[in-house]
């Protein structure tokens, strides 16, 4: 890449060198892609088989895999989407993180360890322990894929849009440049490589706003209450309480199970569990997780109030009308300049790893769920199938460089609530059902996955978010503006309806004796 | 591994016992988060203005609950680490033992 497309310096908001060219984080963006793409190069040696790619060869330790899962979850969307929602709706922002948080305890209760001892590379093996292989692999892979892929193109877009305004690079080079730097990490380092990319950024991320939060609060004596006195005096008392974001308590109970139940059916989540040597270190890794996610969303409230009470409510919307921006303008209000460049580039470190998670679990759904159980019945040799996942990640490297392209200037916010909730509708109930209920079969978990699929999909274009604010239209068909309590419900009921409809015994015999592997580990993949 | 061996296993007192303990904790666990969290939801969605309430002069009642929340995740969260390290892998020990 050539230096004069990074120097494009492009007109910005008032009293701020942000969308101008920081040499700092510049500086700091090249050392993060010459030390992750050498981390990648180490990696590479050491990913020859298949649990080497999927699954860093069972060797990450519990607390390594804790910090790469809080890597893989605080997206540059919840660093700087948080605190900007803090920043202009004052608590509502809070409601938000508090739903992406609370699902972490339950991945702990309902499926981390059952998962670990069961599966092998992806949440489908433990669906499909018990089950007909294909039917299975066929619908979860569907699940997976679509979640995946309205993730990755919320991602892609937010990457190519928060980079031109942070560093006035072109937005098409943006996507490029993220589409190449991880797919090489995913393609040479598999999961090792994504790994240590997660841990560096997470340790990044969360060092970046404990400073940030830091130097803001020096300007209030280090006193979080004469902070929210003075965003009170400024704003009024409401700023610091519930305002306009839940008016309708289904709507708000609908988005609230996709936030919580949703973390649960994240492929690219679930798939970490296997990086570790047991059911123990799962178990540890959701508890360091949780750790440093709540203390990550503690701190992006601060900053969102750190903004509005030294930025201003006025600047940081002129810069941005999402308010996205405020954690950067506070970085550069407080630490200047060549702090405002650390953060920016811990932003964009932040997106190369969360999109480079994403395409290795969508690979993997490809190549181990696809290729081998399905085109190759189960029987498949170790070479053919790594063959099939390196050409699956150049491929949904492509595919998201391309649908980033795509989806330029289009609101794209929604997806990542419709990731959420295909993920609680089609991945989590059958996960669930497939741990905990003997009576599960086949076709239940077929039926259930294709319903939670399907009426997220065609609920979310009938709903208002699509319906109205998209497609223009006056009224919505479909009240809410997220569809989980309907699809997540729908998909439980029908896989229930559907299994006892039909017993399957061979399933139910197997029940039984996979609840060696379930409770003691006996047997799991080492 | 022999096959009578397994049956014997999952037919003991103590394997039904742990799996029994082990849903027990997780779900009722997984209730009471929910419960929590829904019911702030709920509370938000209903009665704004209790949570409105001044806690001295620049602290409300929302600022308490929302963070207590996130306080509150961290520590079921450990509750259950702690049990499962301490209770249930000595279990799954000894078990384990006769296999």
């Amino acid at each position: 890449m050539s230096l004069n497309l990074l120097l494009q310096i492009s007109p910005s908001g008032p009293a701020s060198t942000l969308g101008t060219a920081n040499p700092v984080s510049i500086a700091i963006f090249f050392l993060f892609v010459a030390v992750t793409l050498y981390i990648t190069y180490w990696a590479a040696k050491k990913t020859k088989t298949g649990s080497e790619f999927y699954a860093a060869g069972r060797n990450i330790s519990g607390f390594q895999n804790g910090l790469a899962l809080a890597g893989d979850y605080m997206s540059a969307a919840s660093f700087l989407g948080i605190a900007g929602m803090v920043a202009t709706k004052g608590y509502d922002g809070l409601i938000y993180s508090i739903g992406f948080l609370v699902g972490w305890p339950l991945i702990m209760f309902l499926v981390a360890e059952p998962l670990r001892n069961l599966g092998k590379y992806t949440f489908a093996d433990v669906v499909a322990f018990r089950l007909k292989q294909r039917p299975i692999r066929i619908a979860a892979s569907v699940g997976s894929l679509l979640t995946i892929s309205f993730y990755l193109i919320a991602q892609m877009v937010g990457a190519g849009s928060l980079i031109k305004t942070l560093f006035g690079l072109n937005y098409e080079i943006a996507v490029v440049v993220v589409g190449l730097v991880m797919t090489m990490y995913v393609l040479f380092g598999g999961m090792l490589a994504t790994t240590w990319v997660q841990i560096i950024k997470a340790v990044l991320l969360l060092s970046g706003a404990t400073i940030l939060v830091l130097l803001a609060l020096s300007k209030f004596n280090f006193s979080p209450s004469e902070l929210f006195m003075s965003v009170k005096t400024q704003y009024g008392s409401d700023m610091l309480a519930p305002g306009g974001f839940i008016t309708n308590p289904l709507d708000a109970l609908s988005l609230g199970l996709a936030l919580m139940l949703g973390t649960a059916g994240l492929p690219h989540i679930l798939m970490r569990f296997y990086t570790v040597p047991d059911d123990k270190a799962a178990r540890k890794s959701v508890f360091v997780a949780t750790g440093f996610i709540g203390y990550f969303y503690i701190l992006t409230f601060f900053i969102g109030f750190a903004a509005l009470a030294l930025v201003g409510k006025d600047a940081i919307i002129s810069l941005d009308k999402g308010g996205n921006m405020a954690a950067l303008l506070l970085a550069e209000n407080t630490g200047g300049s060549a702090f405002l460049g650390f953060i920016a580039s811990v932003a964009f470190a932040t997106i190369l790893a969360v999109v480079a998670g994403l395409t290795l679990s969508g690979a993997s759904t490809i190549s181990h769920d696809l290729y081998v159980h399905v085109i190759k019945k189960g029987v498949s040799d170790e070479k053919g199938e790594m063959k099939v996942a390196k050409r699956a990640t150049i491929f949904l490297g492509i595919l998201a460089v391309t649908l980033g392209l795509l989806f330029k200037g289009q609101n794209v916010a929604f997806m990542v609530g419709l990731a959420f909730s295909i993920a609680a509708s089609a991945n989590f109930p059958a996960l669930l059902m497939s741990i905990i209920w003997k009576g599960f079969t086949t076709k239940g978990a077929v039926y259930c996955m294709v319903t939670g699929a399907v009426l997220s999909l065609v609920l979310i274009v009938i709903s208002p978010t699509v319906w109205v604010d998209i497609l223009g239209n006056t009224e919505a068909i479909f009240p809410l503006k997220n569809p989980t309590i309907v699809s997540m419900t729908s998909a439980f009921i029908v896989g229930i309806i559907v299994s006892l409809a039909k017993p399957e015994k061979e399933a139910a015999d197997l029940f039984e004796s996979e609840k060696l592997r379930t409770y003691l580990g006996h047997g799991s993949e080492k | 591994m022999d096959s009578s061996k397994t049956h014997e296993i999952l037919q003991s007192a103590e394997f039904k016992k742990l799996v029994k303990t082990r849903w027990n904790i997780s779900l009722s666990f997984t209730f009471v988060m929910l419960f929590v969290y829904i019911g702030f939801l709920l509370l938000i969605a209903y009665n704004k203005d209790f949570l409105k309430m001044p806690l001295g002069d620049s602290l409300n009642l929302a600022i308490v609950v929302g963070l207590g929340i996130i306080f509150f995740s961290w520590l079921i969260t450990g509750l259950y680490v702690y049990w499962a390290n301490n209770y249930y892998d000595s279990d799954v020990h000894e078990i384990k033992k006769k296999l």
